[in-house]
């Protein structure tokens, strides 16, 4: 069941390790009192401890050390008592101090682990590396002048954290399965919206390739900032197959820096970061160590939600869900409370299946959150409560939730206004099954000479004569005992 | 008028409470002399109009009862402070044209005390120097003249030499001064003032151009003690913006001034005894030695083994820091640029054309020590020598109270002298470099003449947090002194 | 330790300090000597003693989560030697 690749010589199994930066939920910065909303106009959101100007000095954010520790938490993670800030030096045009200020050999979050969900049900653990706080650069904008690059400062000194995988992966699969499990997380948590379009979550993938069965680490490629998950697994292939053929024809790798065109399906080298670099971290003298307290620690521990993965536990204890359907519905916290409302006290997997297989599609179609939904968990139970007393049939129970998204209106005043109620009066099935017999005597005969099959045609008819309505059951008991007499 | 500036600061606020004269007249006074001794070069940017505005407001504040601890006192503040709307240089090409828009703290604090600032001081290239030859501004003249030769200007020492000479001068009667690794106690025994480095996080950093961050210190200079614990009084605090910035209360130095120092224990490291050491110098560390002991101290032999260690440890820790420090200037935000073919060209050429020859040595030092392969050897290695060298004084200082050194092994020396060979000129601060690397207090006080007529200055040290007993045994030392000579055309 | 010339110019590079060929051995030759003279600390015994990193006895103080800096574009911009339209420009960069 490996994921291989088949090259010229034999199969190769692909190593991959991810650093995903995201971008933590708080109102101001982690060195700074400026704001951190997305899209302000440019170098608005800037103090000058951001710009990088003479004499000012960083004071760290108590929130977004908070918002660290209870990501680790949730990552099952070492909460490391003592930490450092170190700076990483290098020139850059949006790195206006010169450094960087991130944490090196000692960092906030030591070794946790991540389960991810495969889509066959199984789960497999990704080891958790470390997660440290840094913060974010500016952006530099290389295409509004033919010979300038503009620079805006606004996401600089935004507090990010880096968290980095164990080189555990072995898929894009995984890589992706583990980027969807790592954001449903971080939103579980409240620390990082997870939001890859605007940049608040970024993925760097580390990738080499090996011979299965093999345990040697080859020369990595990094590929920087790649923006979708779907782009992510492309890069991946794309650098896999790259290595593969470069092995194969005799070739090295050189460990570099590359970036991903979305648009050509390809990976290149980074020109710009080609020469070599040389970081020279050293602690921060501007911050003194980062010591936790640890009743600090013990009151956020209390303040984590239900996350995922115990969430999923229960959804298959309590309702009896198998794998997929409870990881499907607690993917996010908030489609997880939905179908928890829906199910409240009804057949819990009536209410998986009304919920994953309906209404996501209406909410697909609808181009709606779920938190704004086409129809409101309380309509859909009442749905499912109609359905169980039999006032209406499984097919009219998709009219009418059709009728639901349409109308928005409840199920029972739907049922109401336009009579959908199942007919289950004996006298009126009846009387429309005698109509059906009457006209076709020669495949009632055919029936009662023992072509049991024809039984289903009449039902057919049946429930057209009520335009559906008549309760299928009913039909069924009666048409029989009519076939026998 | 002239009269005036030769004041001190305690003197004229009690004369300016009883109305004999105002803070515009003291401030017209130090703008004259100011344009007297512009041959000094102490100022880098004089600001007389907004010094006279200061005075004027600080006159009517007197009217109207409110009245700061330093109201109304024409200081110098060095040109490593933020001011706002004030060019602040470093002494640097690099910052030429910067107008910062924020005001340190320290200097704010000032201000807030109702201090008149008559400009910005010179000193060395990001405070880089001992010397003050290192500004891109030019050399600043010592007041001072040997007798032996007085044709020859002197250096006044760095890097606070902008501030020393002007004090000394009576073209400021006070000047803040930042010391990285005796920045203020070597150009204050130069020039025959006090000048005190508080402890490490007594003043805060924000808002003061960063050369290496670990060691940097504001602190004030003066013409006495007492001056200097006023200035101090205003300066310290805790400062929110900066996180090394200690919450720590501050005391009222000035009140410390007891002369009452009989029963302390006085340390007598005998490792500050070198070979080189002039004997001028350790003359005059004896003549201390015997006037603490008139007053009722007990003098005490104590070892510092590592104080050889120290200044090897500094150049190594210092450039460091201050090659990370001095990343941001690169032409882009602030300063100087110099066009390029690309970014990393432009970069190149504004950091060269922007930074002085040790500025640049010591960048060059700092981004080796540091880089990939070296940092165990040299960084690392000089971090763990640090601690010996901290671990020193917390023993010495668990059985004696204060420590007496000289602060500098000579007197000030021509301009132009030790160039050639950037050790020899370090050699300057092997006094003062160990108490940065502690972060201890350190004073230095005018204790008495070289046989040339030039200031000799001592060095007390203390425990952390306790500049109290530095100004207490300071004060019976300055007695003790009288030190009364003045400098050339004072 | 005595620094080549490429040493140093690789050093400058990292630098970002344009230093001129011909300037190269002098400097060499500074730098050199400065080392040699740091260099002394390895007589030091260090064995077991944990590196000074600040001389304050204190962990790291820290702020509450609130927007108190920034809308001050114009002042960020002031002192910018070249900027357009609300940005800092810099000589174009190529990814
Ligand atoms: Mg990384
Ligand atoms: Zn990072």
């Amino acid at each position: 069941m490996a994921y291989l690749i088949a090259g010229e010589t034999g199969d190769w199994e692909v190593v991959i390790g991810l650093e995903v930066h995201a971008q933590v939920i708080s109102k101001a910065k982690l060195f700074s009192g400026a704001a951190t909303d997305f899209g302000a106009e440019p170098n608005d959101q800037v103090s000058f401890v951001d710009a990088g100007f003479p004499g000012m000095l960083p004071v760290i954010n108590r929130v977004c050390v908070e918002q660290a520790v209870k990501t680790g938490l949730g990552l099952q993670a070492a909460i490391n008592p003592t930490s450092v800030f170190a700076r990483k030096n290098y020139f850059y045009a949006d790195l206006p101090q010169g450094y960087q200020i991130s944490q090196y050999e000692l960092p906030i979050i030591g070794n946790g682990v991540l389960l991810i969900d495969m889509n066959d049900g199984t789960t497999r653990p990704i080891g958790i590396e470390r997660l440290h706080l840094e913060q974010d650069a500016g952006k530099s904008m290389h295409d509004q002048h033919p010979t300038k690059s503009f620079i805006d400062l606004n996401r600089s000194g935004v507090a990010l954290m880096e968290i980095v995988s164990k080189p555990d992966l072995r898929s894009p699969e995984e890589a992706g399965a583990y980027l969807t499990k790592l954001r449903s997380i971080l939103r579980y948590l409240g620390t990082c919206d997870g939001n890859m379009q605007e940049g608040s979550m970024r993925c760097d993938a580390n990738v080499s390739v090996r011979p299965p069965g093999s345990t040697e680490l080859r020369t990595r490629c990094e590929i920087k900032n790649v923006n979708s998950i779907r782009f992510v697994q492309q890069a991946i292939e794309y650098e896999a197959r790259r290595h593969i053929e470069v092995y194969e024809s005799g070739g090295t790798i050189a460990q570099e820096t590359r970036l991903f065109d979305s648009g050509k399906g390809i990976t290149r080298s980074m020109r710009s970061k080609e020469h070599a670099h040389d970081y020279r971290y050293f602690p921060d003298p501007d911050l003194l160590p980062l010591v936790l307290d640890p009743a600090m620690v013990e009151r956020i521990r209390l303040t984590l939600p239900e996350l995922p993965d115990e969430k999923k536990e229960r959804f298959m204890r309590d309702y009896a869900l198998n794998a997929y359907d409870a990881g499907v519905l607690v993917a996010e916290q908030s489609s997880a409370s939905f179908f928890e409302t829906v199910a409240k006290g009804r057949d819990a997997k009536a209410a998986a299946n009304l919920v994953m297989g309906d209404f996501f599609a209406a909410l697909n179609a609808s181009g709606k959150t779920i938190d704004d939904p086409p129809v409101s968990a309380a309509n859909l139970g009442k749905l499912l409560d109609l359905t169980a007393d039999g006032t209406l049939s499984g097919r009219l129970a998709k009219d009418v939730f059709a009728l639901m998204v349409e109308t928005g209106k409840a199920p029972d005043v739907l049922v109401e206004e336009r009579g959908l109620k199942q007919v289950t009066d004996t006298g009126a099935i009846e009387a429309a099954i005698d109509a059906v017999m009457a006209a076709n005597p020669d495949k009632v005969a055919e029936v009662r000479s023992g072509k049991d099959k024809l039984l289903g045609w009449f039902v057919g008819q049946v429930m057209k004569q009520t335009q559906g309505k008549a309760n299928p059951g009913v039909v069924n008991d009666l048409l029989a005992k009519k076939m026998q007499g | 008028m002239r009269e005036l500036t030769k004041l001190t600061i305690a003197e004229a606020g009690r004369r300016m409470a009883k109305g004999e004269f105002t803070a515009v007249e003291l401030t017209r006074a130090h703008i004259a002399a100011m344009g007297a001794k512009k041959g000094l070069n102490a100022y880098i940017t004089e600001t007389p109009e907004l010094a006279l505005e200061q005075a004027k407001a600080a006159d009517l504040r007197r009217q109207a009862g409110a009245v700061g601890a330093l109201s109304g006192i024409p200081l110098g503040i060095k040109d490593l402070f933020c001011t706002k709307g004030v060019q602040t240089t470093a002494a640097s090409r690099i910052l030429e044209g910067f107008t910062p828009h924020y005001e340190s703290t320290v200097s704010g604090k000032l201000l807030a005390a109702g201090a008149v600032t008559l400009g910005k001081l010179n000193l060395d290239e990001f405070a880089m120097g001992s010397s003050n030859m290192t500004s891109a501004y030019g050399a600043v003249e010592n007041p001072w003249r040997s007798q032996a030769d007085p044709g020859t200007a002197l250096v006044p020492g760095g890097s606070s030499g902008g501030s020393a000479a002007a004090v000394a001068a009576r073209i400021a009667m006070g000047a803040t001064g930042t010391d990285t690794g005796g920045s203020i106690r070597q150009p204050a025994a130069f020039c025959g003032i006090v000048g005190i480095k508080p402890t490490y996080g007594r003043c805060s950093r924000w808002g003061i151009v960063a050369f290496a961050s670990s060691l940097d210190q504001a602190g004030p200079m003066a013409r006495t003690v007492e001056d200097c614990a006023l200035m101090l009084n205003a300066m310290a605090g805790h400062d929110p913006k900066d996180s090394t910035s200690a919450p720590v209360a501050v005391p009222d130095f000035a009140a410390a001034l007891t002369g009452d120092i009989r029963g302390l224990k006085v340390g007598i490291p005998a490792e500050y005894r070198p070979d080189g050491l002039s004997a001028e110098v350790a003359k005059v560390w004896q003549q201390g030695i015997a006037w603490l002991k008139d007053a009722g101290a007990t003098p005490v032999e104590i070892s510092l083994p590592h104080t050889k260690d120290a200044l090897p440890t500094y150049y190594i820790v210092a450039p460091a820091e201050a090659s990370s420090n001095l990343a941001r200037y690169d032409g882009v935000r602030f300063g100087l640029r110099v066009p390029g073919t690309s970014l990393d060209d432009m970069y190149r050429k504004t950091r060269a054309a922007g930074f002085g020859k040790e500025v640049r040595r010591r960048i060059l030092i700092g981004t080796y020590v540091l880089s990939a392969g070296y940092y165990d050897a040299y960084y690392a290695k000089a971090q763990k020598v640090r601690r010996l060298i901290a671990d020193d004084f917390a023993t010495a200082f668990e059985t004696v109270d204060v420590i007496l050194t000289p602060t500098a092994p000579t007197p000030a020396f021509a301009i132009g002298a030790n160039t050639d060979d950037p050790v020899t000129m370090w050699l300057n601060d092997v006094f003062t470099i160990p108490t940065s690397l502690a972060g201890l207090p350190g004073l230095s006080l005018p204790a008495g003449l070289s046989a040339d007529g030039l200031p000799l200055g001592l060095q007390l040290i203390g425990r952390p947090f306790d500049e109290e007993t530095v100004f207490r045994v300071a004060g019976v030392m300055e007695r003790a002194a009288g030190f009364a000579a003045l400098p050339e055309g004072v | 330790m005595s620094l080549d010339k490429a040493t140093v110019r690789s050093i400058a590079e990292l630098a970002r300090i344009e230093v001129a060929e011909d300037e190269l051995d002098h400097l060499a030759g500074e730098l050199s000597n400065i080392l040699t003279f740091v260099e002394q600390l390895a007589q030091v015994d260090t064995e077991g003693v944990a590196p000074m990193t600040s001389v304050v006895a204190m962990s790291l103080p820290m702020r509450e989560d609130a927007v108190t800096d920034g809308h001050q574009a114009e002042a960020v911009l002031a002192n910018a030697p070249e900027a357009q339209d609300g940005f800092f420009t810099v000589p174009k960069v190529v990814e």
